[in-house]
């Protein structure tokens, strides 16, 4: 009590037993939420470092009595996991720079030019946000196998490079750069190519980190894609791969917990260094929307 | 200048613009119409038509919808089941994730040490790969394991794996999905609960105000705008779900888990492991009671928007 007292004398705020109790609990209250939010990850550490015995011992132990660092060198010897991992860091990357580029380019267009037909087309394309990709999935793989890209990571580009989400996020962001800045790099005799290279481009960093991350975690995650339109094994993606390992040795849960750290590993890096821009950017985009 | 040279010089400069504005459209439009618009379109007139993906392709008229639609039972027919179990999933999902996400939002709305890394912890599930969670869950979830290790601590006994049990499975995805958006829909009600004005809580505290009553009478009112564009989207996400159904049950045990787009997919291109012959058009039949679905109830949302959301 005493201490409280000082305290509030110290600080010259309103500080009572009942605020410090409230804190004790929202600080106890975060913890428990991040227990949660963090407990699969803390038990597929524990569970990758164990034997495939050890996983369920009941009571179960949070940290292995030996560790069985040889799973982590055993998983890549079972299946072509490093080929999964290629082919999706390929994918992701080319698929990330297809959306930037023509997302940006078209974005521009629909914040910074007015031309005729603009807003219903810009309305199309919000449309189609709307209609779920498995409504129309069936007639894209028919397609995408007549033109003979069906088994390649081709087909997945041209699947996931032309978002209307992509267009939308940017232009959403766009909207927000001032149009005096353009007006006068208009009247300087700049083309709009240039207005779009030279002036917004370069002030939409935080768009473009946010469409990054989001376009490549989404392409490093996508599990339906890969899975209807690759069916070579060496051509498989990451998660589809897991999968495949996951049927194969069911019973050794050890490798499987080891196998998908590893698979987590590249988008936790993307998110940690982005993350920032990224967290701003879906509050942007979901509220201006 | 008189006026009709003005005019002409200005119709030439506005298509002069156009034409540089399609230019920028263009690179997406001609993949957006290729890709998207083009299978939308396909889509609809393939739900009239019987085709197996052979050269065989005949007009169905209405064969499609009444083969769906024959002795409809949500026990017992495969598209009854699977909206039953498509609409059970969503009434679970969307409330529990609103629940989750605006009670992270306000927690972390207070002023909090640390609240950009609990933002970032909270927010990691929604970025961790699908597959990889899904299976951690699938163990977490199973007969002897962790979860089931708590709950008998608290007396409550389950003597089965969640997946394979046929009431706890849908549960199981309900779990898995409300953890890992509950952190995505926390940011935009954290966007939301900035857009509050601080006067509106001071009024209310000169009121006389106690904290629920804040609460009830100004955050939740000033959210309103987020909570129906959060529940549109949610509702939208929840009738598509199929990912983490095929990986943690594959629609089972039986057709407990079975959903519309698990439905879908299995008449598309068999179900996984079993290779059954294509039925495109009854696919896209089933996708064309999707998409009415999703529509219908978007369309019902906005129809309620003027009711109870505020905006300023």
């Amino acid at each position: 009590m005493t201490t409280v007292v000082t305290k509030k004398k110290h600080t010259g705020k309103k500080l009572t037993v009942g605020h410090v109790i409230g804190t004790i609990f929202k600080y106890a209250f975060l913890l428990a939420l991040t227990v949660i939010a963090l407990i699969p990850f803390v038990w597929m550490i524990s569970s990758s470092l164990k034997t495939s015995v050890d996983v369920f011992s009941i009571p179960m132990k949070w940290i292995p009595e030996t560790f069985h660092w040889e799973n982590y060198t055993q998983i890549w010897e079972k299946v072509p996991l490093l080929a999964y991992f290629k082919n999706t860091a390929i994918l992701a990357v080319i698929v990330t720079f297809m959306q930037i580029l023509t997302s940006s380019f078209a974005a521009y267009a629909f914040a910074k030019m007015n031309f005729r037909g603009r807003d219903l087309l810009f309305m199309c394309y919000i449309g189609t946000i709307a209609v779920p990709w498995q409504v129309y999935m069936v007639p894209q793989f028919i397609m995408m196998r007549s033109i003979g890209l069906y088994d390649t990571i081709w087909a997945l580009v041209a699947l996931q490079s032309f978002s209307a989400f992509g267009v939308f996020l940017m232009r959403q962001f766009y909207m927000g750069i001032p149009n005096d800045l353009s007006e006068a790099a208009r009247i300087d005799g700049l083309s709009e190519y240039g207005i779009w290279a030279r002036i917004v481009l370069p002030l939409s960093k935080p768009a473009i980190a946010t469409l990054c991350i989001f376009t490549f975690v989404n392409t490093w995650n996508d599990y339906m894609g890969p899975m209807i339109y690759l069916t070579t094994d060496i051509r498989k993606t990451i998660q589809v791969g897991l999968r495949r390992f996951i049927q194969a040795y069911s019973a050794d849960y050890n490798l499987i917990m080891a196998a998908s750290l590893c698979s987590l590993l590249p988008v936790t890096i993307v998110f940690l260094f982005l993350q920032r821009y990224f967290i701003e950017g879906i509050a942007t985009t979901g509220m201006k929307g | 200048m008189t006026k009709s040279v003005g005019k002409r010089k200005m119709g030439k400069l506005e298509r002069r613009n156009t034409l540089i504005a399609y230019s920028f459209l263009a690179p997406n439009f001609i993949g957006f119409v290729v890709f998207t618009l083009i299978p939308v379109l396909f889509s609809i007139v393939l739900a009239f038509m019987n085709w197996s993906g052979g050269s065989n392709i005949t007009w169905a008229g209405l064969d499609n919808f009444k083969l769906i639609f024959k002795d409809f039972s949500f026990t017992k027919s495969n598209l009854g089941i699977a909206l039953k179990n498509t609409v059970y999933y969503t009434v679970a999902t969307v409330p529990i994730t609103i629940a989750c996400a605006l009670g992270l939002a306000l927690v972390l709305n207070k002023a909090v040490k640390g609240a950009k890394f609990f933002r970032a912890v909270f927010f990691f599930p929604y970025v961790a790969s699908l597959v990889a969670i899904c299976v951690c869950w699938n163990f977490l979830l199973m007969k002897t394991g962790p979860v089931n290790q708590v709950l008998s601590f608290f007396g409550i006994n389950i003597t089965k794996s969640w997946t394979s049990s046929r009431d706890l499975a849908i549960w199981a995805i309900i779990i898995v999905s409300v953890w890992r958006n509950a952190g995505y829909y926390m940011v935009m009600y954290l966007a939301g609960l900035q857009g509050v004005p601080a006067e509106l809580y001071e009024a209310a505290t000169m009121d006389g105000a106690n904290g629920w009553q804040k609460f009830t009478k100004v955050t939740l009112p000033m959210l309103t705008p987020t909570t129906f564009f959060v529940s549109i989207m949610l509702v939208i996400s929840c009738f598509k779900i199929y990912d983490v159904v095929a990986i943690m049950t594959q629609g089972g045990p039986g057709r407990s888990t079975k959903m519309l787009v698990t439905y879908i997919f299995e008449l598309s291109f068999g179900g996984e492991g079993i290779a059954t012959s294509a039925q495109y058009g009854v696919a896209s039949a089933v996708s064309m009671v999707l998409l009415a679905i999703v529509l219908l109830v978007t369309y019902i949302q906005f129809r309620g928007e003027k009711k109870w959301v505020n905006y300023m």
